[in-house]
């Protein structure tokens, strides 16, 4: 601690839990808007990660509610918030839009791409796993070509309908933050936007490192003109959300309000590693001049590979940087504005560095069954590698 | 009825916790009490607190408030001629145990007592996600512990520091204005240990309360008014450097 804190300031409040929440949010919402490219905008070259990224979504959305239960003081109350919930709390109403976009939206729409997939799986399987995808059909076993029109036309009503929600989603995550007045680090207009175009930048950055990851695994040839599209998306969303981050920096510094000094102070010690360092040179500067060159200059395809692959890992590191330095930087200074304190993350308790560890594998380890169950690889899309001259 | 002995084993942990709620009784009832007649605030007289403590500890005897945690606390302000803006503050053990002397020289020394504003436009209640906490008809600012989910948001929302995570109740806890002292035509417990007058508990909706000719004779102000929370706690003469 240093300078002065109101006495109850000492205690950080929100955890790497807290960070870990809108980092997985921000994570569902751009892996949505990257498939849903495909399906409304007619991007013909990311239709191999369509269903990829559908579903990392799911995966990811399903972990997103644990860090915050686990951080209640009284998880077993958080129910609450559904049953008789406080119009008047960006919380509580959040809630809401988590559950229309698992129910309403992510889940239907995964259902109705994969119904022709699920019913010939039912009708091939036997046992447990034939009474599994029988369940998955809800009893509708009808794929004529007459079903399958409709499905495919409600599925791109709902992904319509997807696009605003997985918007408000993450615009949401930010408003939480961004309406807290008595904390001038969090409390602007702008932090709805920044955490919806980062989250873009994450989710497409994920996307990619996947689609690249199993193709891998798959022994498969990647579809280098959907890398590319992606990363051209993933160049150009970077580059709003850059530009929007600095926006706020330059107001601030500009402004110079009463926060100023001491929140200058904090990203010059502080959060100077986390902030200067990993956020923004490492985190954004690096992974856009790196796709930058990618625009400009024709690399070979092994180079792009290796490009779009430190690029993506390197944004994921930023982007998870950005939110730690949101969450816990709002709440290393004191709403004095006169002193600081310092985060030390736990190793083995609730809130510890190992819950974060294992709720970041968690997701991971959901996508692999949902790949087991509902195989995202569609025929046309399986080149043998070495046919395409994979090196 | 006779049981056994697994019988017994299952019964003990319900007959556990019912003998601890007959120990603990029920609280006293305010039949007389009527909330629409009242309108609690608080008046503090920078120019009367002289640091020593009774407050703070009146505070956390009266409602058993965790050690480190504080309902009310007092800081120590030192404002140099040069730095109005950046004033020196101290507040050790929230002050609980009064100050020691002060190190500075030149500029002037004063007390400020902190404690939950009691907004009616409070941006804590505005924020919990189950609306335990909630401003009451009268004007106080309380939290339902048996509804509090624990998610700190509105320690975040609240601009002056004025709450803490309960350690033990895993729930928000603050200042509630001592509700079950003043419901009783009592005063609260820092009002009443104060030796100097500096903390007055008012009513404002009393028109024979002290308050309303006090606040017509002297210059009073809130604490961050620019958030406008609508703070019922006022200050006379509070220092611009006050935070």
């Amino acid at each position: 601690m240093e300078g002065f804190m109101y006495p109850n300031e000492v205690e950080l409040q929100w955890s790497i839990l807290i960070v870990l929440y809108p980092y997985l949010t921000g994570l569902v919402a751009g892996a949505f808007i990257l498939a849903s490219l495909e399906r409304v905008f007619r991007v013909e070259e990311v239709k191999p990660t369509y269903r990829l990224a559908l579903l990392t979504a799911l995966a990811f959305l399903i972990v997103a509610p644990l860090p915050l239960q686990l951080h209640l003081g009284h998880p077993e109350r958080s129910l609450e918030m559904y049953l008789t919930p406080h119009r008047s709390s960006a919380m509580a109403m959040f809630g809401f839009v988590y559950l229309w976009y698992l129910m309403a939206v992510l889940v239907v729409e995964i259902w109705l791409d994969y119904r022709r997939d699920i019913v010939r799986l039912a009708e091939s399987s036997r046992g447990v796993k034939g009474l599994l995808y029988r369940a998955l059909t809800l009893g509708s076993h009808n794929i004529s070509p007459a079903a399958l029109r409709i499905d495919d036309r409600v599925g791109w009503i709902i992904t319509l309908i997807g696009i605003p929600s997985a918007f408000l989603l993450h615009g949401y995550v930010g408003f939480i933050f961004g309406s807290v007045k008595a904390n001038p680090w969090w409390s602007t207009p702008l932090m709805p936007v920044v955490f919806l175009f980062s989250a873009m930048v994450s989710g497409i950055a994920l996307v990619l490192l996947m689609y690249m990851l199993t193709c891998a695994m798959r022994r498969v040839a990647i579809d280098m003109r959907c890398l590319d599209t992606i990363a051209k998306y993933l160049f150009y969303t970077f580059v709003i959300d850059f530009a929007l981050e600095m926006l706020d920096l330059i107001h601030r510094i500009y402004e110079s309000d009463e926060s100023f000094r001491s929140l200058d102070f904090m990203v010059h010690t502080r959060l100077f590693y986390s902030q200067i360092l990993i956020q923004i040179i490492l985190g954004t500067l690096a992974p856009l001049a790196i796709l930058s060159f990618t625009q400009v200059i024709n690399f070979s395809v092994a180079a792009r590979r290796r490009i779009y692959a430190i690029a993506g890992v390197l944004t994921l590191v930023g982007i998870f940087a950005m939110r730690w330095n949101v969450v816990i930087g709002g709440q290393l200074f004191s709403k004095s504005f006169l002193g600081y304190t310092t985060y030390k993350v736990a190793f083995v308790t609730r809130e510890g560095l190992l819950s974060a560890v294992a709720l970041m594998i968690l997701p991971f380890a959901i996508l692999y069954v949902l790949i087991k169950i509902l195989p995202p690889w569609q025929e046309e899309h399986r080149v043998v590698a070495e046919v395409h001259g994979d090196d | 009825m006779i049981l056994n002995r697994r019988q017994i084993l299952l019964l003990l942990p319900a007959a556990a916790v019912a003998w601890d709620s007959v120990l603990a009784g029920n609280p006293e009832g305010s039949p007389n009490y009527k909330m629409s007649e009242h309108w609690w605030g608080m008046l503090i007289d920078i120019t009367k607190c002289i640091g020593c403590g009774n407050c703070v500890r009146a505070c956390a005897m009266e409602n058993d408030v965790p050690e480190g945690y504080f309902r009310t606390w007092v800081e120590r302000y030192h404002v140099s001629d040069w730095h109005i803006e950046n004033p020196e503050v101290d507040s050790p053990k929230g002050g609980m145990d009064g100050f020691p002397p002060a190190k500075a020289e030149g500029g002037k020394n004063f007390f400020v007592p902190k404690m939950c504003n009691h907004c009616v436009d409070s941006p804590c209640s505005q924020v919990c996600p189950v609306g335990a906490t909630f401003r009451t008809p009268d004007g106080v600012v309380l939290v339902d512990y048996d509804y509090c989910l624990g998610c700190r948001y509105c320690i975040q929302a609240c601009p002056y520091g004025c709450r803490f995570f309960h350690p033990k109740k895993h729930t928000a806890d603050k200042c509630t204005l001592c509700y079950h002292r003043i419901t009783k035509g009592l005063t609260t417990a820092c009002c009443e240990a104060c030796p100097t007058g500096a903390r007055q508990l008012a009513d404002l909706k009393n028109p024979s309360d002290p308050i309303h000719a006090f606040l017509k004779t002297h210059a009073v102000q809130v604490l961050k008014p620019h958030l406008a929370t609508g703070s019922k706690l006022f200050y006379n003469s509070l220092d611009g450097s006050v935070r």
